[in-house]
């Protein structure tokens, strides 16, 4: 528990300590509670972008649409894109990383808890400026892309606050990605080294190593779009000069493509873990998952220019491209088949996680093949900005990372609130959410190659699209009604649910060691690891055969069942809560707004506001006095 | 319980394959006019030849793959609490194997892929037909290089619908006059971008007479939706006829006409042959007008009544306000004698 401080200290800073209500929430550095903080506001956003989505169905469900007027459409198709990916499946892996790693790895928090803090008070600060433009209808409307010089001269200020408020979701991004690099290099428990790690903390680990590198260039880019429409500069914008708007391009997909990989690798990790608990054998070819997830996250460097074949790279550069596109499906197709080696010869349970985890590599085997596609640049001129490509990417960031991220939630909820969502209404969610999905992505394909062209807010009649459109609407409001199945679980089992205990699936790994939700110390007593699936080899052995054998209590492997958390964790010192955070962060979007409409004095007070968060952050007193 | 899951899962998984086979039933539909499983010109039909075996070999990969899924599910399902499967942790051989094939296959699709890159980026020499496609928010500009006009004022310049000749390469230098465009008729040829400052190559061949459709591919704002075009391929004698009507001047109006025009109109469009009427390239050439079928970007049918309303207010055919530099083609409150004296005229520009 934490000492409260009681010394009066020379700083004018007190920490403080309460630790319910709404004051405890604000000041937290707890990991967990950052955790949930990031996944209910993620889920908050998705159901935004989710309602953006079905809008745009609703007007495309019939040729020459007249629900929404061109100008909001292209806000909203621009906004969903922004909002799915930004603030809905990367801050979803957040709450994962936040809650799940430093667990998975025995540790009691992440390496900067403060930082944590900081990192959700920046991602919040950051969504609420860029939905703040719909207050006075101008939201972004240059597409998720932003392509220039278009971007730098759309009038009104969306596309503006899509500039700056990437930047300010691009530094939440940053010191999270520090921060958990520097828990998983330092903070792993004794014995946890890198090749014991589970492969959801190295999938984390690689998306890490993605941000921090991959961001610095997109913000580049958006600092340079911010200047050329807000000072009048020439690095994009063709209108003022000769500017090079395909430079934007390169950016940006260099920051894109492994903005892919940072979306879909959670995922992976996720159902990395699913799988063999549900099969009850090991991941199949533990180095292989790892290495291949490496290898993507090295490969990933090199594929960008393949959302740009139609740009005039010239033949040599296209044919680059295309090979290292095509060769990226190599890691990911071993992926595949050695989650198809852990099911082959398990016993498998359908549990709602394990069905969400078949979900994902079902869709994502389609996304992935369709992916390869892309890959004939000859036929890609035919493919690309059609909704071809708008169904490939759904299949693997919907079918993929979504259905992925569903399955984590349904795996790690009783560890999070101790509580078992109902089978029967997640088996419901599940399989209207993958008839839902796939009545909506399906049909795209089919349009696509029909030649119906994306971020069209109409299409006219006799071109053969009607009917397929209006399937795909009526898939997205099945979609919809999953989402509510999904809700209607939690508002059920929250009260009423199932008790969980600590090791309701029979799990592998060291979270399920501890009680369920967990302390906030997680661990009573630092644990041990001896092996890879540490908590797996505690409660089974393997006879001579390689068949598994209970350890009966007590045995010589040590005792089965939860033992860290057993101990009421006296004295130990957990960091402590700091205002300073929330109030760092709380100047970014205030900057933000300043800069958009330019008025600078509200820019200088965001900025005192963040450095005085800062300067007091430095000097606010550790609570632990003797030292 | 347990049975009955299992089939729920392998009936998911058939829904799932019976849709993509129906993707495959229906995907030479009817009535789509833009579709690239249907290719008509050369270019298409090269793009078209390399991803038919790539989709067949991607859905019987799909079908081995979705199907040892399946079978894993179903046939390793569990049986009873006391199952105690063999603890299998890799195995190295395996793993090399399932890396190796697909690198094997795609290189194997790498090559003809590469071969058609190249032949595509060639350009071709001798008697071909020389255009520059300029894209405008939300209008294509087409300036054929080869036909000079006879007043010496420049190439002969024509909007939105390409008039082209059969079995001829026609090759097209696309650019942009503001944002990235991109120009597409996917019946003869895969798209390139229109970007500002840099021109990109397009070649097609239209081998029949006929229409073709096609449209702006990048997103450009308001009305990206609303830049269609058209590709009309003629007979090389009636290509020959259409160009010497078209480098004539256009018909003389009324002196009313004229003077609304050179108020108005002028400030953007083209007449050649009217008094101060040439140059300006902010909207079409409407020296002839009327020889075209569509307007508005290939929106709206060319029709007196058409041409009536969109004259009376142009934004509710089309949105045009939230143009960066300000509408293009703004309401000028004409009045209706006004309107129905221009729709006269334009009408007559044949």
């Amino acid at each position: 528990m934490t000492t409260a401080s009681v010394a009066p200290r020379t700083t004018i800073f007190a920490r403080p300590t309460t630790k319910t209500g709404v004051w405890g929430w604000l000041t937290t550095v707890d990991h967990k509670r950052i955790g949930i903080l990031y996944g209910i506001t993620a889920m908050v956003f998705f159901v935004l972008g989710g309602l953006e989505a079905l809008l745009i169905r609703l007007q495309l469900a019939r040729p020459n649409g007249e629900v929404l007027s061109a100008d909001v459409y292209n806000q909203l198709f621009t906004m969903h894109g922004l909002t799915m990916i930004f603030l809905v499946v990367m801050p979803l892996g957040a709450a994962f990383f936040n809650y799940m790693m430093p667990i998975m790895l025995g540790a009691r928090d992440v390496a900067f808890p403060r930082l944590n803090a900081f990192s959700y008070w920046t991602f919040l600060g950051g969504g609420i400026f860029m939905y703040s433009s719909f207050f006075i209808n101008q939201a972004p409307d240059g597409g998720w892309f932003g392509y220039a010089p278009l971007s730098t001269q759309l009038p009104g200020h969306g596309m503006t606050y899509y500039a700056l408020g990437l930047i300010i979701l691009g530094i939440s991004s940053t010191v999270a990605a520090v921060n958990f690099l520097t828990t998983i290099v330092n903070m792993r428990a004794p014995g946890m080294s890198l090749m014991r790690m589970p492969v959801f903390v190295w999938m984390t680990f690689v998306v890490q190593f993605l941000l921090v590198f991959a961001l610095p260039v997109l913000t580049v880019a958006l600092f340079q779009l911010f200047f050329d429409r807000a000072l009048g500069t020439q690095f994009f914008n063709t209108a003022q000069g000769p500017a090079n708007p395909v430079l934007w391009q390169h950016l940006f997909w260099l920051f894109g493509h492994p903005e892919v990989y940072i979306l879909i690798l959670p995922a992976m990790g996720i159902v990395s873990e699913i799988l063999p608990v549900f099969s009850k054998k090991p991941l199949f070819g533990y180095p292989v998952v790892v290495f291949s997830g490496i290898a993507i996250g090295f490969m990933g460097w090199g594929v960008w220019a393949h959302h740009m074949f139609a740009v005039g790279l010239g033949p040599v550069a296209n044919t680059a491209f295309a090979l290292s596109t095509m060769f990226i499906a190599v890691p990911t197709g071993v992926k595949i088949f050695n989650w198809i080696g852990t099911l082959w010869g398990g016993s498998i349970r359908f549990k709602t996680p394990m069905l969400f985890s078949l979900g994902f590599i079902a869709m994502f085997i389609i996304g992935g093949l369709s992916g390869v596609t892309h890959a004939i640049v000859p036929h890609d001129y035919q493919q690309t900005d059609t909704y071809y490509i708008v169904a490939h990417f759904h299949y693997v960031l919907f079918g993929g990372a979504i259905f992925g991220l569903f399955a984590g939630i349904y795996y790690w909820w009783p560890k999070i609130t101790g509580k078992l969502l109902d089978e029967k209404v997640g088996k419901v969610h599940f399989w209207l959410m993958i008839l839902g999905f796939n009545l909506t992505f399906a049909p795209f394909h089919i349009l696509g190659l029909q030649g119906m062209a994306r971020r069209t807010y109409r299409y006219p009649e006799n071109y053969g699209f009607d009917f397929w459109n209006l399937v795909s609407t009526v898939g997205a409001f099945i979609i919809a009604l999953s989402l509510l199945t999904f809700f209607y679980n939690v508002a059920k089992t929250r009260k009423r649910g199932e008790t969980a205990g600590a090791d309701p699936w029979d799990g592998r790994t060291l979270e399920w060691t501890i009680p369920s939700p967990p302390p906030e110390y997680n661990f009573a007593e630092v644990p041990v690891v001896h092996a890879l699936d540490d908590f797996w080899h505690r409660k089974y052995v393997e006879d001579k055969e390689g068949r598994l054998v209970r350890v009966p209590a007590g045995g010589q492997n040590g005792e089965s069942g939860a033992e860290h958390g057993d101990g009421h964790g006296e004295g130990i010192h957990m960091p402590s809560q700091s205002y300073m955070p929330l109030i760092a962060s709380i100047g970014l979007p205030v900057v933000g707004w300043g800069l958009t409409f330019e008025q600078w004095w509200l820019a200088i007070v965001g900025a005192i506001i963040t450095f005085t968060g800062l300067y007091a952050w430095a000097l606010e007193p550790a609570t632990e006095e003797e030292h | 319980m347990t049975g009955r899951n299992a089939r729920r899962v392998r009936r998911g998984f058939w829904t799932a394959l019976l849709t993509l086979l129906g993707l495959v039933a229906v995907a030479c539909a009817k009535n789509a006019p833009q579709d690239t499983l249907a290719p008509v010109g050369p270019v298409a039909e090269q793009a078209d030849n390399l991803f038919r075996p790539v989709f067949w070999i991607a859905t019987v990969i799909f079908v081995l793959v979705e199907g040892m899924l399946v079978y894993a599910v179903w046939r390793f399902r569990r049986r009873s609490d006391a199952d105690a499967p063999k603890q299998i942790h890799g195995n190295t051989r395996l793993e090399i194997f399932w890396t190796i094939l697909p690198a094997v296959l795609l290189a194997g699709i790498g090559v003809p892929t590469v071969v058609t890159i190249f032949d595509v980026a060639e350009r071709p020499v001798g008697n071909v037909v020389n255009v520059k496609v300029t894209g405008h928010q939300w209008w294509w500009e087409y300036e054929y290089m080869d036909v000079k006009l006879p007043d010496g004022s420049g190439n002969l310049k024509t909007a939105n619908e390409l008039v082209i000749p059969t079995g001829r390469w026609v090759n097209l230098d696309v650019t942009s006059a503001d944002v990235i465009h991109s120009f597409w008729v996917p019946k003869l040829a895969g798209k390139q971008d229109a970007i500002p400052g840099t021109t990109n190559f397009i070649k097609m061949q239209a081998p029949a007479p006929g229409v073709y459709e096609g449209q702006c591919a990048e997103y450009c704002a308001l009305s990206h939706a609303n830049m269609l075009l058209r590709v009309i391929a003629h007979p090389p004698a009636e290509f020959d006829a259409w160009v010497n009507r078209q480098v004539r001047p256009a018909v003389r109006p009324s002196q009313g006409v004229v003077d609304r025009f050179v108020n108005t109109c002028f400030a953007c469009h083209t007449l050649r042959g009217i008094e101060s009427g040439g140059g300006a390239t902010i909207g079409p050439d409407l020296t002839h007008f009327a020889s075209r079928g569509r307007f508005a970007g290939s929106v709206l049918e060319l029709t007196a009544e058409n041409l009536a309303a969109w004259l009376d207010n142009p934004d509710a055919l089309k949105p045009l306000a939230d143009h960066p530099r300000g509408p293009t083609m703004p309401d000028y409150g004409l009045t209706r004698e006004e309107i129905d004296a221009m729709v006269a005229y334009l009408m007559s520009l044949e």
